[in-house]
């Protein structure tokens, strides 16, 4: 499965048992907006770990953390396909 | 309470005590011994007149070894370092000194520590031999306790004396000849010792443990003495019941110590053993005994806080603290204090009240941090218990760099040809957690794994991966 694809299906999960509604998960929508608090970001990020094998985030080199799904999403891509 | 065991000892050959003591035995692994014969004889090959006044370390393989030695030692040596075995020879050279070691006593086992030849070395043995000088035996000797260990890894060395290890104990209930007390203690830890001096003092005989048995085989042993009366931590206990021999005991007496007793494994011990007294006791080294609990409920009732039979039970900062003539004295070899000026013992232990009663929450030390919301595990791996398909289970804490650390479970599920490992069981015990608990504390991930890491002391392991 893509990256990009194991991390919407993880999201949906972690944020399908809040029953509320949330906004579709988009490029440009803000992490923060997707339902899922720093707790939910922290379990993502296990979660992930757990899946992919890779952390990008214990990784002293990331700069800026990401703001929007679309950029949370490419630093997976980058660690796992460096280019 | 002012006999010495050495003094004790000799009080077994008179004629007054002779009779019961030709009934009641010490079990080793493969060695028994009457307490009759011991009275007059030595384990010690007759030298331990030699070790008077002493600062003795006692560091045998063998349980039965070591209980002999420290009957013969406590009234004559000054002090005796009661050494498990699991204690490294680099450590064991770094207690000697700090605890002013001036000998050794071993069953022959070697001590690396001791290659320079610079301690006498004094061998003790099961085989007892007839003859015991040893004066009056009327010294206060300390007994000198391990705890866990400080951040360096090097074990707190705990103060005691008998009288501060016996004051815990039922005196004045009848001796009871026909109990035989087994533990799945050491007997050179807290735990262990009290079933010791217990069995010893107040009438019965024991089978003693060993480290190196299985545990089928120690379970057959114990069944083999008709041991009345057995002690272990939760752990302990949860392990006997995995190992599907929990029901050969016919225990009257079941104990519990060391560890949160929580709900779960009251209930499971209460359906196995049926009309046995189910016992929980409040106890650590440093601490003593504080209290026992004798409802089969987890927690303690709240009227325990304040003073009760020459305990004084007080709650400071949500942690327990204690006062009582069963307190250690003080650590030999650390600048922390062991008790505040006023006498208490903080036990560090959190707990919290719910209703008429308080709870354990766990041990402050092993708080996790989520985020800056605490956490400990021990209240999650209780929800977690609560499953019924479940065993035993570890929380532990997982580095996030998100949130700093998040909760990871291990699960070991129990051995039942109905239960069926896989994600259907992981799911209902996650959506248990949910159910009962706030978000945060519901573990990030779970694995089903086949055996969980008891330590040396019988507690869950608690190293954070």
């Amino acid at each position: 499965m893509p990256i990009r694809d194991t991390i919407l299906k993880q999201i949906e999960l972690i944020r399908s048992g809040k029953g509320k509604a949330f906004p579709p998960l988009t490029d440009d929508l803000p992490l923060l907006d997707s339902g899922l608090d720093s707790l939910g970001i922290a379990v993502l990020v296990t979660r992930l770990e757990d899946q992919l094998g890779i952390d990008p985030f214990s990784d002293a080199e990331l700069s800026s953390p990401p703001v929007t799904l679309g950029d949370f999403v490419r630093v997976y891509e980058r660690v796992a396909q460096p280019a | 309470m002012n006999v010495s065991l050495s003094q004790l000892k000799k009080a077994w050959a008179t004629a007054g005590n002779a009779a019961t003591c030709r009934n009641r035995y010490f079990w080793g692994h493969d060695t028994a011994i009457r307490f009759s014969d011991f009275a007059a004889g030595t384990c010690l090959g007759g030298r331990c007149g030699d070790l008077a006044g002493k600062s003795v370390l006692l560091a045998t393989e063998d349980q039965l070894a070591a209980a002999l030695a420290l009957i013969e030692l406590d009234g004559v040596a000054a002090r005796i370092v009661v050494c498990p075995p699991d204690i490294g020879d680099d450590q064991l050279h770094a207690i000697g000194s700090a605890a002013s070691v001036d000998a050794i006593v071993s069953d022959g086992r070697p001590l690396l520590m001791d290659k320079k030849g610079r301690y006498p070395h004094f061998v003790c043995d099961t085989s007892i031999k007839f003859g015991s000088d040893v004066g009056n035996g009327n010294l206060t000797t300390e007994w000198i306790l391990l705890s866990s260990g400080t951040s360096s890894g090097m074990p707190k060395l705990v103060v005691h004396t008998l009288a501060t290890l016996t004051a815990p104990l039922p005196f004045g209930n009848d001796p009871c000849d026909d109990i035989v007390w087994g533990t799945f203690y050491d007997i050179r830890r807290y735990g262990g010792l009290q079933i010791f001096l217990r069995a010893l003092m107040g009438g019965g005989s024991m089978v003693l443990p060993d480290q190196r048995e299985s545990i089928p085989n120690h379970v057959e042993r114990l069944q083999r003495r008709g041991v009345s009366h057995i002690s272990g931590t939760p752990s302990h206990w949860r392990r006997l019941i995995m190992s599907g021999t929990a029901d050969t005991l016919k225990p009257r007496y079941i104990r519990l110590s060391g560890e949160i007793a929580d709900q779960p494994i009251l209930d499971t011990l209460r359906s196995t053993y049926g009309s046995g007294r189910i016992v929980h006791a409040f106890a650590s080294t440093e601490a003593g005994v504080g209290f026992e609990v004798t409802d089969g409920l987890a927690g303690f009732p709240d009227d325990f806080v304040g003073r009760r039979e020459g305990v004084e039970v007080r709650i400071e900062n949500a942690s327990l603290s204690i006062r009582s003539d069963r307190t250690a004295l003080r650590y030999l070899n650390d600048d922390a204090q062991l008790m505040n000026p006023d006498g208490f013992v903080d036990t560090g232990d959190v707990v919290e009240r719910r209703g008429g009663r308080f709870h354990f929450l766990g041990r402050r030390s092993g708080i996790i941090n989520i985020g800056g919301m605490k956490v400990h595990p021990e209240e999650i791996e209780t929800i977690i218990n609560r499953h019924p398909s479940v065993a035993m289970s570890a929380v532990r804490a997982r580095k996030n760099p998100i949130v700093g650390a998040v909760v990871a479970a291990e699960v070991v599920l129990k051995s039942d040809a109905s239960i069926t490992p896989g994600p259907d069981i992981e799911a209902e015990i996650l959506s248990l957690c949910r159910q009962s608990l706030p978000p945060h504390k519901v573990p990030v991930s779970l694995r089903l794994v086949t055996s969980l890491q008891i330590a040396q002391a019988g507690k869950l392991s608690r190293s954070n991966a």
